[in-house]
């Protein structure tokens, strides 16, 4: 089990989450991934990407212009 | 038990791929969605960007149907491959600068390459025959089965009864009596359909599914293409033409100029790329410039950029130019007065 990071600052959705879905299909169930990002789009569509393949967002944090989402893998893949 | 049947269902964001999906999901097809992201997509951008707009987080509209749907959804990153088909479209543009029937020949040309690749045996979409006058006429259809190689692998559920059967029809992995068929410009059937499955709060995008239908944007792309000499974009153009006041005063320079804080912090992003300018006795907007320029160009665009600033009414305005290459240095200007900014600056 192993944690990565994904930056995605600077890009509009829905790059955030095709990058996520991309980085996710490389890592293994249990990994964690924190997908780093600006555009508060990703807000709704990383957890709604994450409902569909039974993945888990385990933490959101908003800072004042970013956003950590941190995305635990499930065993639907990607 | 056989396995079911898969199917992959184009999903836009819009009403009809959702219905079209749901119909198809509802006979037990196994339904997954697949979704291309071009760079012109109708999404929230200037929502994400807009200070003022961020009151409540902007969904993506294709992830949001097909949770709706209940289906997965793969969303793929078609920006550059798109490139050719908004350049060069064997059969032309429609109203704006949208190349629809070609579009739809690509998307569900990918589709099938998708399908073929994760073992699907067809391909669903939400057109409706005589919807859109380009790409969903009786006589247009055909040649999106054709072009994109999908052929009769390729199922319109919502208008299918007024289409010759396809192979799900004729193998009887879907019921064609339970298929639809709607055509025209008549929305009602949809709604009606929507409600009696229960979906609410759809997206529903004026013009078409993406900015090249849209004047003012394909207005924005034409003058970008006509000043550069050729037809060439990246997905940062395609981008800044969403955002801020373009103005271009001279042939050889257009400026980019936020028209709120949160376009202001957008536009920081792309600072290195690009000369920029803001004033610094007042507040006012960032400004971006392309072009070459020269220093009576960059004077004309200290004065405009204080035009557009707080300091509006004041005599003198100090403004910091930031040469994309070279050293910063600020002038003090006078605001451009409204009467010498012609309308025909404005793209
Ligand atoms: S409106 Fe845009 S996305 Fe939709 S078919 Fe036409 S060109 Fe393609």
């Amino acid at each position: 089990m192993s944690h990565h990071q994904l930056d995605a600052r600077r890009l509009l959705c829905p790059l955030p989450v095709i990058r996520t879905q991309n980085r996710v299909q490389t890592l293994e169930p249990g990994d964690t991934l924190e997908v780093i990002c600006t555009d508060p789009g990703a807000l709704y569509d990383i957890p709604a990407w994450c409902r569909m393949y039974g993945h888990e967002v385990t933490g959101t944090e908003q800072t004042h212009d970013e956003l950590r989402i941190t995305v635990r893998i499930g065993s639907g893949g990607g | 038990m056989t396995e079911p049947r898969k199917a992959v269902a184009l999903i836009s964001g819009g009403l009809d791929s959702m219905l079209a999906a749901k119909l198809i999901k509802n006979q037990g097809v196994h339904v997954e969605g697949i979704n291309f992201f071009t760079g012109f997509c109708v999404e929230g951008h200037t929502h994400a960007i807009r200070a003022s707009k961020q009151d409540k987080p902007k969904r993506n509209n294709a992830l949001w149907s097909a949770e709706q749907v209940g289906i997965k959804l793969h969303i793929i990153d078609v920006i550059d491959e798109y490139k050719d088909i908004v350049i060069n479209p064997k059969h032309g543009y429609g109203t704006h600068l949208n190349p629809c029937l070609d579009c739809k020949g690509f998307m569900v040309k990918k589709a099938r390459e998708w399908m073929e690749t994760n073992g699907f045996d067809f391909i669903i979409t939400g057109e409706v025959v005589g919807q859109r006058p380009m790409s969903q006429r009786k006589d247009t259809m055909p040649v999106v089965a054709r072009e994109s190689g999908a052929f009769d692998r390729l199922l319109r559920p919502l208008c299918a009864k007024i289409l010759p059967p396809t192979l799900p029809e004729r193998e009887g992995w879907v019921d064609r009596e339970k298929l639809l068929d709607f055509s025209g410009r008549n929305r009602k059937p949809q709604m009606a359909l929507a409600t009696e499955f229960g979906f609410e709060d759809y997206a529903q995008p004026a013009g078409g599914c993406c900015f090249l239908t849209d004047g003012n944007y394909t207005r924005r792309l034409g003058d970008l293409w006509e000043h550069r000499g050729d037809k060439r974009y990246e997905l940062d153009d395609i981008l800044l033409l969403k955002i801020g006041r373009h103005l271009r005063p001279r042939p050889h320079f257009k400026m980019i100029v936020a028209r709120e804080e949160g376009e202001t912090n957008f536009l920081q992003g792309y600072r290195r790329d690009f000369t920029h300018l803001f004033a610094t006795s007042h507040s006012g907007p960032l400004v971006l410039i392309e072009g070459d320029v020269t220093d009576e160009d960059l004077l004309l665009a200290a004065r405009l950029t204080a035009r557009f600033g707080q300091g509006r009414s004041a005599d003198q305005v100090t403004v910091e130019i930031h040469p994309r290459a070279g050293v910063s240095r600020a002038l003090h200007v006078s605001p451009l007065p409204p009467n010498e900014i012609p309308e025909s600056w404005y793209l």
